[in-house]
């Protein structure tokens, strides 16, 4: 494929200068009947190009795509994705074809006329009407995800966890037996403290901070976002989930696990990825690869960017709580 | 304009000319260089991240002691990806676009003799030469430009701790953009003014051109939206040089707690924005106009709905105003906001389809004459649609989560803006070129440009949304610190060398433009047997446009191939026939 390329690479090179070289001799400068013919044929020939690049693009790389998702709310995410992908491939594959056929079908033929037809308010309405009503249907459809996905009031017993910041490093703190909270302000950050956790505040002794994002599978888990710096997003594409963190407030995303990391390593298309990624990994001599959840930063937020991201790692619920017990809490830290 | 006999000088002819013609031409000419400088920064961050650890001879020249060994620094990446982002928005697709065609179109299109006001647009200009200059100077900081993304979000924008890019490179960014706003500001109140005011006899609102009904609505949105981008970019120099506190709060960077106190980033986003939403229409409505002038003439009919048409642009500048927060969705902004801003988002949706519905509707049955300029004008319908369906994902809040910031939303708006865009520079240029300089670009080398380019960007684009949807993260200067993405790796080479491809194609244009200022074959005055007024005026341009009275309007710009007429293309000024009906 790459091959392929350097040589069209080549030969693109080749006919600029060779074209550019003979500019002096060329003549022409507006279409005549011939070059209606060749350009109107090259469209047709065009639209085929088109639409192999986009069954291509689909076949080739469906491959790299994220597999399912491993969240509850990720799954309905998943449905309306598809939903809304296959109406704009049916409207893509229409219009584009609607394009390309008319410039080949109606390219110019001297002495033929165009036909005279400034308006219809017929169509008009059609095509106003219809995509209002589909849109109409998506908006409803895509806001009930939203809203179902956004709410996290009526959870119950969720997990609230503290996601942490900073350049370019992410960090957690799990709120500990009273599931909340303990105040933290940037003010307070002092040796290992590194999280600006108010000691003072009785909620904060049993917090629990970790450097690693355990969740556990089935139970809702609210995400508290906060960032110490600049801007960062945290982007957990396996859960279909994302928030900024945003210095001076606090955010907040939730989703409940569906899949542990080990039922996520047995799905067939992480197998299929990871199969892939492992041929790519062993030409170059790297170790090999195995599957993890992974948290990272989306938005630009300096020179490692790139490299911001924390392990997540979702197991059954009591293997969770047998790794949560044995860190250690903001009080044992701090002393 | 009883003074346009005086003598002129080389100064005020070609330097400091008040001519719209003329300055139009100076417009074109700074945005064609300041794209030769973004295209060609689009080609080293392609290299960069198509392979990564490579070293490459041309990095090595280029960029001095931002990269080691041939291989660019991440600073040095990000920064380059912010200059590219802002060059090509700003500086080409909105100077350069809107500046050229508005300055050139509106005074020959509407029958006038030059903008209302020369001085101002002679100003405008200026100012905007001033800003492309310190936007360049600022690529040889020592530091490095701007460096926070084309969005400059603080705190990142705000704080040289946090990226180096954000000491003078930023700084010369912030001057440069509140120059280019003022410069804006001055172009489109005078496009106003002309459009409204200077319109000769018979030539009501409902019988202009869509180019002008284009310009005169991004004009509009621009005097709406530009001021408080400048406010933004004001309340981030306070915070920046005076120690205020709008944007930034509880900062702790390099072990130091900054005193920053109750600022929110996310006002900054708000204010951003306001602004950067409306702009992708500044940059798209003009093209759209250009398109709609190109399809009509070329395919000989007239285009297809009218005040459909109007009302639409209409629409779409009215409903631009109020879809900033879809770039927000994932900001910490309430849900609830997020949920009014895809209904308003996604009724974009709906005079965008009735725009192309009636492009393709207008070729329909057409005698198309395959002019480059009307290749460029298929394409750009082509991608128009391309790249916005798959607005209607990112336009979705809830399918935004996934896709927010990833390749999938640069696919996207490359496509729907950027290609589409440049797709309708190049169509303007093409067709207009006989106006501007008298003599016409070749066809052949417009050909090769035209599939070259065409098949290029689908090249770089279609499988970039693969990209997004694998989860890669937008401004990742490497992706190999993450295996999970290392069967990206092939999709991003495939990419570049289509980039590659594309930018080299540029190179045929670039000659075929020059080469034809002064060696291109004698326009005559109506090569394209176009209806408007400008191709009325002689060849040879005078001041104030007609050499003697300005002709009066008798019909809309549109009567091709008209029943009853002999040729299939009827000028606006040729009187109704008896017992003709005007369409």
């Amino acid at each position: 494929m790459t091959a392929l390329l350097y040589i069209l690479l080549a030969i693109v090179i080749a006919v600029a200068i060779w074209q550019v070289a003979s500019i002096l001799k060329l003549k022409g400068v507006i279409a005549t009947e011939k070059d209606n013919n060749t350009q109107g044929v090259l469209f047709a020939v065009f639209g085929i190009f088109f639409y192999g690049l986009m069954i291509f693009c689909f076949v080739k790389y469906s491959s790299i795509l994220l597999p399912d998702a491993a969240s509850v709310e990720g799954e309905r995410y998943d449905t309306l994705y598809a939903v809304t992908m296959i109406l704009i491939l049916v409207v893509q594959a229409i219009t584009q074809f609607l394009l390309f056929y008319f410039a080949f079908k109606y390219r110019g033929v001297n002495g033929r006329k165009a036909l005279f037809y400034a308006d219809s308010h017929k169509l008009e309405m059609i095509w106003t009407i219809i995509p209002a009503v589909v849109l109409a249907g998506l908006v409803l459809y895509g806001l009930s995800v939203w809203i179902d996905v956004m709410d996290a009031s009526d959870a119950e017993d969720p997990l609230i966890v503290e996601v942490y910041a900073k350049q370019f490093q992410w960090e957690a703190r799990y709120a500990g037996e009273d599931n909340e909270l303990g105040l933290a302000n940037v003010r307070n950050i002092k040796g290992i403290n590194t999280m600006g956790v108010d000691m003072t505040d009785k909620n904060a002794l049993d917090d629990i901070p970790t450097r690693e994002l355990h969740l556990p599978k089935g139970r809702k888990v609210i995400f508290k976002f906060r960032s110490q710096d600049v801007l960062h997003s945290a982007f957990m594409p396996h859960f279909r989930a994302q928030m900024n963190c945003v210095p001076g407030m606090v955010t907040q995303f939730a989703f409940t696990p569906s899949l542990t990391t080990e039922e996520m390593r047995l799905n067939e298309k992480t197998i299929t990825k990871v199969n892939n990624i492992n041929k790519i990994r062993t030409e170059k001599g790297e170790d090999p690869y195995e599957f993890d959840y992974l948290l990272l930063c989306n938005k630009i937020c300096g020179s490692s960017h790139y490299n911001m991201q924390m392990k997540i790692v979702v197991e059954e619920e009591s293997q969770f709580n047998t790794w949560l017990n044995s860190q250690k809490t903001m009080a044992q830290v701090v002393q | 304009m009883s003074d346009h006999h005086h003598k002129e000088t080389f100064i005020t002819k070609y330097v400091f000319s008040t001519d719209h013609k003329m300055i139009s031409k100076q417009y074109l000419v700074t945005g064609i260089f300041m794209g030769v400088i973004g295209v060609f920064m689009s080609m080293l961050f392609r290299l960069q991240i198509a392979w990564p650890e490579k070293s490459f001879s041309i990095i090595e020249a280029f960029l001095g002691h931002h990269q080691d060994g041939g291989v660019m620094s991440p600073d040095i990446y990000l920064a380059i990806v912010t200059i590219h982002g802002t060059i090509m928005v700003f500086f080409v697709l909105t100077a350069g676009l809107s500046g050229t065609f508005s300055n050139l179109l509106i005074p020959l299109q509407i029958g006038a003799r030059d903008m209302a006001s020369g001085f101002l647009n002679m100003v405008s200009y200026w100012l905007f030469f001033l800003s492309s200059i310190i936007m360049v100077i600022s690529l040889f900081v020592e530091a490095g430009p701007a460096s926070a993304g084309w969005t400059i979000y603080p705190p990142l924008s705000a704080l040289p701790q946090a990226i180096p890019g954000s000491g003078m490179g930023m700084t010369l960014w912030l001057i440069s953009m509140a120059i280019f706003i003022a410069s804006s500001l001055m172009g489109a109140l005078n496009y106003i003014v002309t459009v409204l005011n200077l319109r000769t006899v018979g030539m009501k609102m409902t019988r202009l051109p869509l180019t002008i009904w284009a310009f005169f609505v991004t004009a509009i949105i621009g005097v709406v939206s530009f001021p408080v981008l400048l406010s933004a970019a004001l309340l981030l120099i306070f915070d920046r040089s005076f120690g205020t506190s709008f944007y930034l709060s509880d900062i702790f960077i390099q072990g130091e707690v900054l005193h920053y106190q109750g600022g929110s980033p996310v006002l900054f986003e708000h204010l951003f924005w306001f602004l950067g939403h409306p702009e992708v229409y500044i940059v798209i409505l003009p093209a759209m106009g250009i398109v709609s002038e190109v399809i009509a003439c070329n395919s000989r009919k007239p285009i297809f709905g009218y005040r459909a048409m109007i009302g639409s642009i209409i629409a779409i500048a009215f409903l631009s105003t109020i879809v900033w927060g879809h770039h927000m969705f994932v900001s910490g902004m309430n849900p609830f906001l997020g949920s009014v801003f895809t209904f308003t988002t996604l009724l974009i949706a709906i005079p965008s389809a009735v725009k192309a519905f009636n492009w393709i509707t207008t070729m329909w049955k057409g005698n198309i004459q395959m002019n480059t300029a009307m290749l460029f004008s298929i394409g750009f319908v082509s991608t128009f649609i391309s790249g916005g369906l798959t607005g209607i994902v990112l336009g979705d809040s809830a399918l935004d989560i996934n896709v927010h910031d990833t390749y999938f939303v640069v696919a996207h708006f490359h496509l729907v803006m950027g290609v589409s865009a440049i797709y309708g520079m190049f169509a303007g240029v093409y067709h207009w070129f006989p106006k501007m300089y008298g003599r016409m670009m070749n066809k052949t080398l417009g050909y090769w440009h035209f599939w070259i380019t065409v098949v290029a960007a689908y090249g770089v684009f279609f499988p970039m949304h693969f990209v997004g949807l694998a989860g890669l993260p937008r401004r990742y200067y490497s992706n190999t610190a993450f295996p999970l993405f290392d069967d990206v790796a092939d999709v991003n080479i495939v990419i570049t060398m289509f980039a590659i491809m594309g930018g080299a194609a540029q190179i045929i244009f670039l000659a075929n433009f020059f080469i034809s200022i002064y060696k291109g074959k004698k326009a005559t005055q109506n090569p394209w047997k176009a209806n408007t007024l400008e191709w009325t005026t002689p060849i040879e341009h005078v001041h104030g446009n007609w050499p003697g009275k300005i002709p009066e309007v008798h019909r809309w710009a549109y009567d091709y191939s008209k029943p009853g007429q002999e040729e299939d293309y009827v000028t606006q000024i040729t009187p109704l026939k008896e017992g003709e009906e005007e369409s």
